[in-house]
């Protein structure tokens, strides 16, 4: 979706603000927010690509004044609701009211160190890949209302085929319910002035990782 | 914030989804054994051992595996070299991708709207905010993280260094040189 959280390009935002010796959380509520979500995830009632699409889906004013560990409690809360694993007056009371759902696994302290692992996101393929290295490729100039990992600032820009990646889930059908649908992902670079005009820094390269059905050949 | 994320964990907890034990030793891991100073080591071998720098630029995730971090890589994390002719930075505009696993949480400046939505359209402004500045025929290469590929950068060792043990050298690599929007620290008593 063509939401605030696709900020590549945009102005308005001001500097960027280092801060020196910077916790690794600001709070302690941030931490358990980043482990609920890790083991929630564990539990197998939702991937990373659909916590991103919830966070993606709240009010652009409340994405962009909100934190980033706020963000992801926001979206969880909403994906909660959406799964049918808590209700409103449950959140609101704090507390259960109503039975719990089943879910795969829970994750216990044992289980913590195996499940710190990364997540796998690579798959077989199921068909040759369609372009090779050095490929010129266009992004295409699509607009899906759903989440999507190709930004707006490439879009109906030229590039060329750097790495070839391997097979991954397509997050646009995960998202949906329509499953992995495993696409080929790949390194494309574009010159900065492709990207940003004639008169921008001509020593500015960029990629992003694109998945197959994003690019058209050039 | 605090009272609101207390309710979810207590709703979560008594309905058998999370065990707050669980909860407990994911904090203590990121706070205290995953962290930038993993990446360091890494950066340091590679500076180090020219044999490991190519393992590590043909294959990160196989490369450190050897160095049997807390948390794992998954299958695709990926080394970028900085030379004298190209500088490379990481970010990700969409939310706030990050190599956790040899970097440990991100900052808050790199999930922040400004670092996001300039880094891709005006990487040397991004670095002068950063204090730092590359002469004008560098190359700036910036890796937007848009999928599960994650990425780090292996910043020039610096010069006077000769010699030196890895575990010397971990010392001078920060977290912003393997994020891109900083330089190694340079040896006591040596100048630009």
């Amino acid at each position: 979706m063509n939401g605030v959280h696709d900020m590549g390009g945009m102005h308005g935002f001001g500097p960027v603000e280092p801060e020196p010796n910077e916790p690794v959380f600001h709070a302690a509520w941030e931490g358990r927010v980043l482990a609920m979500q890790r083991a929630i995830t564990y539990t197998g009632a939702w991937n990373i690509d659909m916590s991103r699409s919830a966070q993606e889906m709240l009010p652009a004013p409340v994405y962009l004044a909100s934190s980033y560990y706020q963000r992801w409690a926001l979206g969880m809360e909403q994906n909660l609701l959406g799964k049918g694993l808590v209700s409103v007056d449950e959140l609101a009371a704090g507390h259960a009211l109503t039975p719990a759902k089943p879910v795969k696994r829970t994750m216990t302290a044992a289980d913590v160190s195996p499940a710190l692992t990364r997540g796998q996101y690579a798959r077989p393929a199921t068909a040759p890949a369609r372009f090779r290295l050095g490929d010129r490729v266009r992004a295409r100039n699509i607009h899906p209302a759903t989440h999507t990992r190709l930004p707006r600032y490439v879009r109906g820009h030229v590039g060329v085929i750097e790495r070839i990646q391997g097979c991954h889930v397509f997050p646009d059908t995960v998202v949906t319910g329509a499953g992995e649908n495993p696409q080929w992902l790949y390194t494309v670079v574009f010159d900065g002035r492709e990207l940003w005009g004639e008169g921008s820094d001509p020593s500015v390269k960029v990629s992003i990782e694109a998945f197959e059905p994003y690019l058209e050949p050039a | 914030m605090q009272l609101r994320v207390r309710a979810m964990e207590t709703v979560l907890a008594e309905k058998g989804y999370i065990d707050p034990a669980a909860l407990d030793l994911i904090i203590e891991a990121f706070e205290t054994r995953i962290g930038p100073h993993n990446g360091a080591r890494v950066v340091a071998k590679a500076w180090a051992d020219p044999a490991f720098k190519r393992r590590l630029l043909d294959d990160a995730s196989k490369a450190i595996a050897e160095f049997g971090l807390v948390s794992r890589v998954g299958d695709h994390l990926i080394a970028v070299e900085n030379t004298p002719q190209r500088h490379n930075m990481i970010v990700c505009t969409l939310c706030s991708c990050y190599p956790w696993e040899v970097l440990g949480l991100p900052p808050v400046w790199y999930k922040s709207a400004p670092y996001r939505s300039r880094a891709v359209s005006d990487p040397r402004g991004v670095l002068a905010d950063f204090g730092v500045a590359l002469p004008a025929e560098t190359e700036i290469r910036v890796w937007d993280s848009t999928a599960e590929t994650r990425f780090m950068v292996v910043p020039m060792r610096p010069a006077g260094t000769e010699g030196w043990s890895e575990e010397r050298l971990a010392d001078l690599v920060t977290r912003d040189s393997m994020i891109g929007t900083g330089q190694p620290k340079r040896p006591a008593g040596e100048s630009s």
